[in-house]
């Protein structure tokens, strides 16, 4: 047994009293959850700390909270870890972000998460009739949308969403991978009419910004940000489709800016995600953003001279990147239900059931081959 | 008052099911749960689901391991109708969206499980509970304006008019307290199990029995209420599943001392043996002091290539990580046996309707009864959807045919009336937590894998004492937003039923069939005892104990070895 010491954050609506801090011991060993410690709590002293939670195994999503700052599930963070990362040995739990409060550790999911969910035509849209029997599909696309289908719905990663902080609108890292199940998946019939409604939503797929914080906080390897960009890449180069956004042009100039100099040219940036500096197109633009250079000439953010003459050229290391992935025939997909090495080759050891299932990938379908 | 042609209170997979085939019928439909639908226990399903959908495979031997698995006690009409059903209905959720594991030829494929004697479920990898109830919610979203859902809304009683029939529910809304009637043409339960009855159990928080005992307080009759499924393959303390796929994927089980011991108990079947026997054989290693110090078995997944574990089996990867530090992939892991099912509920027909007109249930808080003694891993989800979508669509047809009853308004009064008593409890009763604590622990030890007349006669009467000291239990919460103390005291009221009736059954079967093993009546007892005890609500007292022949079709009951 350890003593652990919670922090939570409480707030009842009805007391008419801003939120607070108030601080309970735990009698636990390390190894169990910071929800045991705060159903611990409950249980002995008092009941009415207000927490969603019901399987205690990571599977049903309901304690999204954040521990330490971070947002997790709270059956999904074990005391001793928890107590080793927290600033002054307190484990600190609070309600997620991004999401108003209702009442101690509960968020209005409906108001936000669920919203953002039913944006997205989250149920498949096939083609025609059903078929008499099953659809007949590769079986690497069924495992590669059951990393989406994954999601737990908790809303750790829309607690911590960095673009959703700042456009409350941004469809969201869950939705959009709510998303690509479908557009991943060959049996829905409208992917173009999903990537083109998506694309051209200016609080859509090009609305994120590359944080990484929904990959950091989700709990089951879902990786919201890399099915985001699974959706820019069909929508911008398999479906070809050029948003008013200016997203996917965007996101060319900026990976041949890195290709041609290695560090970011920012004075390119701009002007080549718009078709370069000549561009009937880039001018207004150019023009709407002279306030925004100006401000940051003169508060020293840039000088011109680093501005216009930027004298880095990328590197051999950086070119042999590139090639590697141009050179590529198929795009390079991460997904964690297809990785994992082959063991050695064991026939003896291979079971039957297995073998009837099946389920084998052929070994090149595994990136890490 | 809202009022609907159905009514359906859970929103599991077999709560969405029925939504969604009555409202195909043409009904209004409304839905409810204590928790947002894709929180539902259905989700821990990990391992699959069950169909003679392979051209060489046929519904008739996946009735007859059904058959056998329930130790002959399921009713051979209802297992039947769930195996011929069963194909067609795995078909409609792969139309609907499921992202079922295909074969080489991108064809459904299938994995082995316990009891079975073909390979026989379909699943995504080892999510498909989840898999199937995110699927079923994306279609409830499809249809959002045929089926009204209220999420977060707790039922507290069923209500009835004066004929006895079944006109709907009243519920509180979680987030604000306020209490509503809602009038129905029908009625489905479809809430669930009753696993926190136990501890440790795999189950969830939120299994507390709820539509068991709601319904046999309003006169529906309970049905194998004795028959308690131990899973054999729990973590122990926390009581976390390790899903059976595991097996069925080819790992192995052995005692302490090295021995894959499946070999003395079921020699052909081995590890996949129905549920009941091995957790038996393991529970008979522990207890002869071949099991491990901490009261285990280990079950090794090693024996499963690696990258077919991680990719079929992720979630339990995850699990052996987080909950027990063990890399499955590379080691063993410690098991034993724990509470995961209960067989028995509130007794139906074959449509789901119960004997109170007007209700019907389905899936786990149901006993149509195509379980019987023992369930066979992949057929709970089966239940679900089969008896899910006949009892919408035998609601929806109900409905049609009747005009609106009268709902009392008195119903509504008396509820406010008595959750107002809750939260103004004075005084210092014992904690909720602590009875059901000791419910918990009790039950665990007396009416667990092996069972005695004396160890449930004391178990009973633990249930009494429990059930005078959960009437006057503590309470913290005065509040009306999300007040969760005072639906736990509802909770616990519920549970103490559901045990009550668990017990007694126990006790009434003098035999050993299926998940019940009375060290004191070793055998199976056809003679005496084929036949399902049934006990109705007999006011404050223990209930009423009565009998219902076992529905015969093909199958004579023979000797059972696997």
């Amino acid at each position: 047994m350890a003593d652990y010491t919670l922090r939570l954050r409480r707030y009842s609506p009805e007391s008419g009293e801003a939120p607070y801090w108030e601080e309970f011991e735990v009698d636990l060993d390390g190894k169990r959850s910071v929800l045991d410690g705060i159903l611990q709590v409950k249980d002995r002293t008092d009941a009415s700390i207000a927490i969603r939670c019901s399987c205690r195994a990571a599977i049903c999503g309901s304690c999204g909270v954040r521990i330490n700052g971070k947002p997790n599930l709270a059956c999904h963070m074990h005391l001793d870890h928890a107590a080793e990362n927290a600033v002054d040995g307190v484990i600190t739990v609070e309600p997620m972000g991004n999401m108003p409060v209702i009442k101690d550790l509960i968020v209005d999911m409906d108001a936000v998460h669920w919203k953002k969910i039913q944006r997205v035509t989250p149920w498949l849209l096939p083609d025609g009739p059903d078929p008499e029997r099953e659809h007949i599909v590769p079986p690497e696309s069924m495992i590669d949308v059951t990393q989406t289908m994954a999601c737990i719905q908790c809303g750790a990663c829309v607690s911590d969403c960095l673009s959703m902080e700042v456009d409350p609108l941004f469809i969201g890292p869950a939705a959009l991978a709510k998303a690509y199940r479908f557009v991943g998946d060959p049996r829905d019939g409208q992917h173009y009419e999903r990537l083109k409604d998506l694309s051209e939503d200016p609080h859509g797929i090009y609305d994120c910004t590359h944080c990484f914080n929904c990959i950091e906080a989700c709990p089951k390897g879902v990786a919201p940000m890399s099915q985001i960009m699974r959706l820019r890449r069909i929508a911008g180069s398999d479906y070809e489709i050029a948003d008013d956004n200016n997203g996917h042009r965007h996101e060319q100039a900026f990976v041949q800016n890195i290709e041609k100099n290695g560090l970011l040219h920012e004075a390119d940036l701009l002007p080549d995600s718009y078709g370069g500096k000549f561009h009937p197109r880039a001018v207004p633009e150019l023009l709407d953003s002279l306030p925004v250079i100006l401000r940051a000439l003169q508060r020293g953010k840039v000088t011109p001279r680093k501005a216009l003459l930027h004298s880095h050229k990328a590197p051999g290391e950086v070119k042999r990147i590139f090639k590697h992935v141009h050179d590529k025939e198929e795009r390079y997909e991460l997904n964690l239900y297809v990785v994992g090495e082959e063991d050695e080759p064991e026939p003896g050891e291979h079971t039957a059931q297995a073998d009837a299932a099946g389920s084998h990938l052929p070994a090149e379908r595994s990136p890490n081959q | 008052m809202p009022a609907h042609d159905v009514l359906i209170i859970g929103a599991g997979l077999a709560g969405q099911r029925a939504a969604l085939a009555a409202a195909e019928v043409g009904a209004t439909v409304a839905i409810m749960s204590k928790v947002h639908p894709v929180r539902s226990h259905s989700n821990a399903a990990a391992g699959g689901i069950n169909a003679a959908l392979n051209p060489d495979d046929s519904w008739e031997s996946h009735a007859f391991d059904t058959v056998k698995g329930s130790d002959y006690l399921g009713d051979q009409d209802a297992i039947e109708i769930m195996c011929r059903e069963a194909p067609g209905e795995v078909l409609w959720l792969e139309h609907r969206g499921v992202t079922f594991h295909r074969n080489l030829e991108g064809k459904l494929g299938t994995r082995a499980f316990g009891g079975a004697s073909a390979a026989r479920t379909y699943y995504v990898a080892d999510i498909t509970g989840q898999a199937l109830l995110h699927v079923l919610y994306e279609q409830l979203m499809k249809f959002h304006a045929l089926i009204d859902r209220y999420e977060e809304w707790f039922v507290t009683a069923l209500v009835q008019d004066d004929d006895g029939q079944c006109t709907g529910a009243v519920a509180r809304n979680i987030r604000d307290g306020s209490m509503e009637l809602f009038g129905a043409k029908a009625t489905i339960q479809a809430s669930g199990g009753a696993g926190q009855c136990f501890k440790p159990t795999t189950n969830a928080l939120i299994c507390t029995g709820d539509g068991i005992a709601q319904s046999f307080r309003i006169g529906a009759p309970l049905m194998d209420m004795e028959m308690i499924q131990y899973h054999p393959t729990t973590l122990a303390g926390n009581g976390i599943l390790i899903t059976e796929g595991a097996r069925g994927e080819g790992a192995h089980l052995y005692n302490a001392e090295g021995e894959r011991f499946m070999e003395k108990y079921a020699p052909n079947k081995m590890e996949l043996a129905s549920r009941d026997v091995v957790s038996r054989s393991e529970q008979t290693e522990i207890n002869e002091g071949r099991g491990f110090p901490d009261g285990t078995v280990a079950l090794d997944i090693t024996k499963v290539p690696r990258k077919r574990t991680l990719e079929a089996l992720r979630e339990i990867v995850n699990i052996g990580r987080d909950f027990a530090g063990v890399d499955i992939t590379r080691e063993p892991i410690h098991i034993r046996p724990g509470c995961h099912y209960i067989m028995g509920g509130v007794k139906t027909d074959v449509w789901g309707a119960t004997s109170i007109p007007g209700l019907y249930a389905a899936g786990e808080v149901a006993c149509v009864s195509v379980h019987g003694g023992n369930r066979l891993g992949a057929n709970s989800l089966l239940d679900t959807l089969i008896f899910g979508r006949r009892s919408g669509e035998h609601a929806a047809q109900r409905a049609a045919g009747m005009s609106a009853p009268r709902a009392s308004r008195a119903a509504l009064a008396d509820e406010r009336r008595m959750i107002a008593g809750i939260i103004g409890r004075e005084g210092g009763g014992r904690r909720i937590s602590a009875i059901k604590d000791e419910l918990g622990t009790m039950m665990n030890e007396k009416c667990a894998v092996f069972r005695t007349a004396q160890g449930l006669a004391e178990a009973h009467e633990t249930i009494r004492r429990l059930k005078e000291e959960a009437s006057v239990a503590a309470i913290d919460d005065r509040g009306s937003v999300f007040n969760q103390d005072v639906l736990a005291a509802l909770e616990l009221e519920y549970m103490l039923d559901v045990a009550e009736c668990i017990v007694v059954g126990a006790i009434e079967r003098k035999e050993s069939r299926g998940a019940q093993f009375r060290l004191d009546f070793p055998e199976r007892n056809d003679d005496e005892w084929l036949k399902h005890i049934t006990l109705s609500v007999n006011g404050a007292d223990a209930p009423q104990i009565s009998y219902t022949p076992v529905t015969m079709t093909q199958w004579e009951p023979q000797e059972r070895t696997y």
